[in-house]
Parts: structure tokens; C-alpha cells; sequence
């Protein structure tokens, strides 16, 4: 049994939403270190506020960095080659 | 779109004591020990455990676990404050000091990088490496520090925010020229001086 | 309300609550009143967020356990024992009190009426509550398309929607349900207490060859085998979603 404390990259839709305004854990997203393509809910994420770390399941590279100041929202997607949106 | 007054939840207090003037600003008491990362924990034998100090000339200077261990330890009792809010006084650690470490080593450096098993960083003064006010910490409340909690061994600067105190540490760089640590370079304040509240980039 | 999500900035509700139901001796479901609330689909969740007095807040993500009805949304909690808010919420917050929730949230790990394959469900715990939305919204959509529960429960009591669950498998409109209890069985329960495991798949869960869509819900070690057992069993990895629940520090 796992330790550690992640979680489902879709247990971080809240807060993903209101940084993007968009639901993005129904998006593929391609690890820019290893190259897997899947889907950001399947991230892991590891979440206390003030920073959000999305990592690759596969590798644990950092997809997605984020960190909230009050009225500042700092985003680092290094960690990703792409995303591909579902737009209506 | 926070509803102005605020919404109170009647009856709601959190896992918490009640407020204390020794506490910096923002912060709240807690009695446990929260597990924060940024991370996975990484798994680590003792037999394979390094610390290596890299002085700004590119010199490396490395313990095993054994070595680091022989080294004189000393106990420390300190409050530890983390950004996401908690605090925890009274706090028994079991490490080795910086000054320890330090000792004999030509530096001109300024400023120091810590970097841990699994790929976390965070840089500091280096002044505020030495006199008495940072360890590598290997026991935690008289018991062999938790993995989860940065074991085998993690950095101890109580008197910055505990994004610093790197766990799982696996070195330390010194540097000439500051550069930002995982953290500070996405937001996170350089420094941390949880008295003067800086958590952010300008505070 | 597929897409609600989609839509505009994430906006907190001030919900009430009108009613508490205890579940069990340690889940109780609290349904609200949400003021506009758009609707949700099943396996979505809500961010809760709890305010003390000078200012101190937490907040926790909670599954949907209903299916989309007007402005009701239920949640089911099940209390941890040092849980500051589960605690509060399966303990202390009452009938006419004000919660603030945020969603629905989570495009993902959800299950709509249009689809039609037939769908495996996993559940260990209180990992029950969004799979329990989403045999709720297919029976209030009428529909029949096969469902199968696995429910991995400690004891008897710790079933939550126990009689819900009878109810509706009786009902014979192609909802079945396997229980795995991991503690302690019902008198006469012909299987030991014992975790799900590659035997037990093999004879209660939907066949591989069917190609069912699977969701599987619970504390992270739960899903991790639960997941690695499908798989090695031969279901496509791709049509199996998973959603873990662990600790996080109330991200806001």
C-alpha cells in the first residue's frame, strides 16, 4: 500500500478549473520526458496549497506545476509536449 | 465570487488549538504532523545513502551513511511553520549540524542549493546554513525519521518556511550566484521568513 | 449538462442543508439545496469548503451521489478519524446550516444515460458514492444497460445503500451486485473474509470478452490492485478509469 500522498489527477478538477476556466482533466496530455500520452485525470497529483504538482503516472516527471499567491496564479507546463482540449 | 460577508460553518473549528501569540502571521496550531510533497517518497537504503556537498569549484566532498553517522549530533527543539498554514511548536529533532558539515570547507559562495532524492530543490543563503540554525535531521521525536516525513535524512532550517527544509536530502551545491530552487522559481518566496509572512514573489 | 463544466468561471454555491441520513454508523449522507445549481453528471464531484469563525478554512472534494435533480445535490461522507471536515460534516453540521460547495467538477470519470456498453463497477468503501450516482442516474433514465457492482466492504454494516442496493437488483432490470467483505462475512456467506482478488474477479465480474467500460473508486491501494487485477485479467487499460481518494491539504 502506497504511502504516498497523491491522488487521481480528476480529484484536482476543482482546483484545475478555476486556474484554466476549462475542465482540462478530460484532456490528453503527452509527458514531455517519457512521451506517454493519457489523459490529466490520470495524473498524480500532489496537492497542498499553495502548490499543485500533476505528475506523469508513468514517469513522475512534473506535467504541470502550479502555485496560488492571493490574486497571483503561477503556471509551469514544461513538463508537457501538448494538450489536447475536447471544444464543443 | 466569494459571497460577501463571509459564509461561517456553524460549529466548524478544524483540526486545531486555540490561537497563540508565538505564532507567525497566517499560521494555525496544529497537534500532528501533516505529510506534505511535492512528490513521490522516494525509497532509499542506507547502504546506497550519500550526502555530497559540491563547493562553488566544483570540489565534492561526500559522507555514506555510516561516515555521516559518526559525525557528533546534536538534539534540537524548535517550532516548525509550513506554508499551507500549519504550525507546530516544540518540535524534537536528532541531526547534524551545517556548521558540522561546513567545517574546513574553503567558501566564497553566497548562497546555497539543497537537493533531495527525487529531484526537489530549494535554495537558501548560506549564511543561513550556518551558525547553529540548520541540520540534516535523521531522527524525528526519538524515532528514526519516517519516510514520508523525509527519511533517511532531510534538512532542518526552522526559522524559514519548511519548503526549505528539503527531505530526502542528497546534497548541497554552493553557488556564487542565486539561482531559484524547485518552488522558488514558480511563485514561492526566495527567502520564507515565515515573521514577515513571505510566501510570495514581492512579499 | 454534459459540458456545464465547460462553461464561465468556477463559482462557490452557498448550499443548505435540508436533510442528514446516517448510512452507517460512520456515513451519513447529507442532501442539499443548491440555488442554481446547473446539474451534474454521475461520477462528478464537488469541492467543499468549511470557514471557522476567524477565518481558518479547509476544503475537501466530495463524489455526487445523486442522480442530477434540480437544484438537489446529496453527498455521502464517511467520517476519518482525524478527518477535520468529514468529521464536521458526518457529526456537526445540521438541517437549515449553510455549506459552500464548488462543481460539479471532473469531466472525466464520469458515466452518461447515452452510454451504451455494458459497465463494470468497483467499489471499495465509501468509494461507493459515485458509482452509486451512476446506477441511480441510469434508473431514472429507465434504462437497462448491464451494470455490475463489485463491493469491497469490511463487514455488513459498513454497506452503505445497503437496502437501496437490494431494492434495486431485485428489481431484475439488469443490476447485479457481488459483495467481497474483507473483515467479516453475514452467517453462512459461502467466501472468507478477504480482499478482492484475481479468483474472485474471474467469477463475479462482468466477462473481459464484453469489453465493459470499468470504473473503479477507493483509498489508493484499493484502486492501484484493483486496476492492476483487471488489467492483468485482460480488460482493455483504456476503458478502465479509476478515481483514488487520498489526503490533500485543501486545495482552493
Amino acid at each position: 500500500m502506497s504511502k504516498d500522498s497523491f491522488v487521481d489527477g480528476n480529484a484536482a478538477a476543482g482546483a484545475l478549473l478555476s486556474v484554466f476556466s476549462i475542465d482540462i482533466t478530460d484532456a490528453d496530455a503527452q509527458c514531455a520526458a517519457c512521451g506517454n500520452v493519457a489523459p490529466v485525470a490520470r495524473s498524480r497529483v500532489y496537492a497542498f496549497e499553495p502548490g499543485i504538482v500533476l505528475r506523469c503516472a508513468v514517469c513522475e516527471h512534473p506535467l504541470l506545476r502550479i502555485a496560488r499567491g492571493t490574486g497571483r496564479t503561477w503556471i509551469d507546463a514544461r513538463g508537457l509536449t501538448y494538450l489536447e482540449l475536447r471544444t464543443p | 465570487m466569494t459571497p460577501d460577508p463571509p459564509i461561517v460553518s456553524p460549529g466548524f473549528v478544524g483540526r486545531r488549538r486555540a490561537g497563540s501569540a508565538t505564532l507567525p502571521p497566517g499560521q494555525y496550531l496544529t497537534e500532528d504532523f501533516p505529510v506534505l510533497s511535492a512528490g513521490p517518497t522516494p525509497t532509499i537504503r542506507l547502504d546506497d545513502w550519500k550526502f555530497a556537498l559540491t563547493t562553488e569549484s566544483g570540489d565534492v566532498r561526500t559522507w555514506s551513511w555510516s561516515e555521516f553517522r559518526a559525525l557528533p549530533s546534536v538534539s534540537i527543539t524548535t517550532d516548525i511553520h509550513c506554508v499551507t498554514r500549519w504550525s507546530k511548536l516544540g518540535t524534537v529533532w536528532e541531526g547534524v549540524s551545517l556548521d558540522t558539515l561546513l567545517e574546513g570547507i574553503p567558501a566564497t559562495a553566497s548562497f546555497a542549493m539543497a537537493e533531495s532524492y527525487g529531484g526537489y530543490t530549494t535554495n537558501l543563503p548560506l549564511a543561513d546554513l550556518r551558525d547553529g540554525k540548520a541540520w540534516i535531521a535523521f531522527r524525528y521525536g526519538g524515532e528514526d525519521l519516517a519516510p514520508e516525513h523525509g527519511g533517511p535524512a532531510r534538512l532542518l532550517v526552522p526559522h524559514l518556511y519548511l519548503w526549505k527544509s528539503a527531505k530526502w536530502i542528497r546534497g548541497i551545491t554552493l553557488m556564487r550566484k542565486d539561482r531559484p530552487g524547485f518552488w522558488e522559481s514558480l511563485g514561492y518566496n526566495n527567502y520564507g521568513d515565515p515573521w514577515r509572512e513571505q510566501r510570495y514573489w514581492g512579499d | 449538462m454534459a459540458g456545464t463544466t465547460v462553461l464561465g468561471r468556477l463559482a462557490w454555491y452557498v448550499a443548505t442543508v435540508v436533510e442528514g441520513r446516517q448510512e452507517t454508523r460512520t456515513a451519513r449522507t447529507l442532501v442539499l439545496n443548491v440555488p442554481s445549481w446547473p446539474g451534474h453528471d454521475a461520477g462528478q464531484h464537488v469541492d467543499v469548503r468549511l470557514r471557522a469563525a476567524d477565518g481558518y478554512t479547509a476544503v475537501r472534494s466530495y463524489s455526487i451521489a445523486n442522480a442530477a435533480q434540480n437544484e438537489r445535490v446529496e453527498l455521502t461522507v464517511e467520517e476519518l478519524a482525524d478527518g477535520e471536515v468529514s468529521l464536521y460534516l458526518v457529526r456537526t453540521i445540521a438541517p437549515g446550516d449553510p455549506l459552500e460547495i464548488r462543481g460539479p467538477v471532473g469531466g472525466w470519470f464520469v458515466w452518461r444515460p447515452a452510454f451504451i456498453e455494458p459497465v463494470q463497477l468497483v467499489a471499495g468503501g465509501s468509494g461507493i458514492v459515485p458509482l452509486m450516482a451512476m446506477i441511480r442516474t441510469r434508473a431514472a433514465a429507465g434504462l437497462q444497460t448491464p451494470f455490475r457492482l463489485l463491493y469491497s466492504v469490511r463487514t455488513p454494516e459498513n454497506i452503505i445503500y445497503a437496502a437501496e442496493l437490494q431494492r434495486r437488483e431485485s428489481e431484475g432490470q439488469g443490476l447485479t451486485i457481488a459483495y467481497a467483505f474483507t473483515r467479516a462475512t453475514p452467517a453462512g456467506w459461502p467466501r472468507p473474509p478477504a480482499r478482492i482478488d484475481a479468483a474472485f474477479l474471474s467469477e463475479a465480474a462482468l466477462p473481459a470478452g464484453e469489453d465493459p467500460a470499468c470504473y473503479i473508486c477507493g483509498p489508493t491501494g484499493f484502486v492501484e490492485s484493483a486496476a492492476a487485477l483487471l488489467e492483468q485479467a485482460g480488460y482493455d487499460p483504456k476503458r478502465i478509469k479509476t478515481e483514488r481518494f487520498g489526503p490533500t491539504g485543501g486545495i482552493s
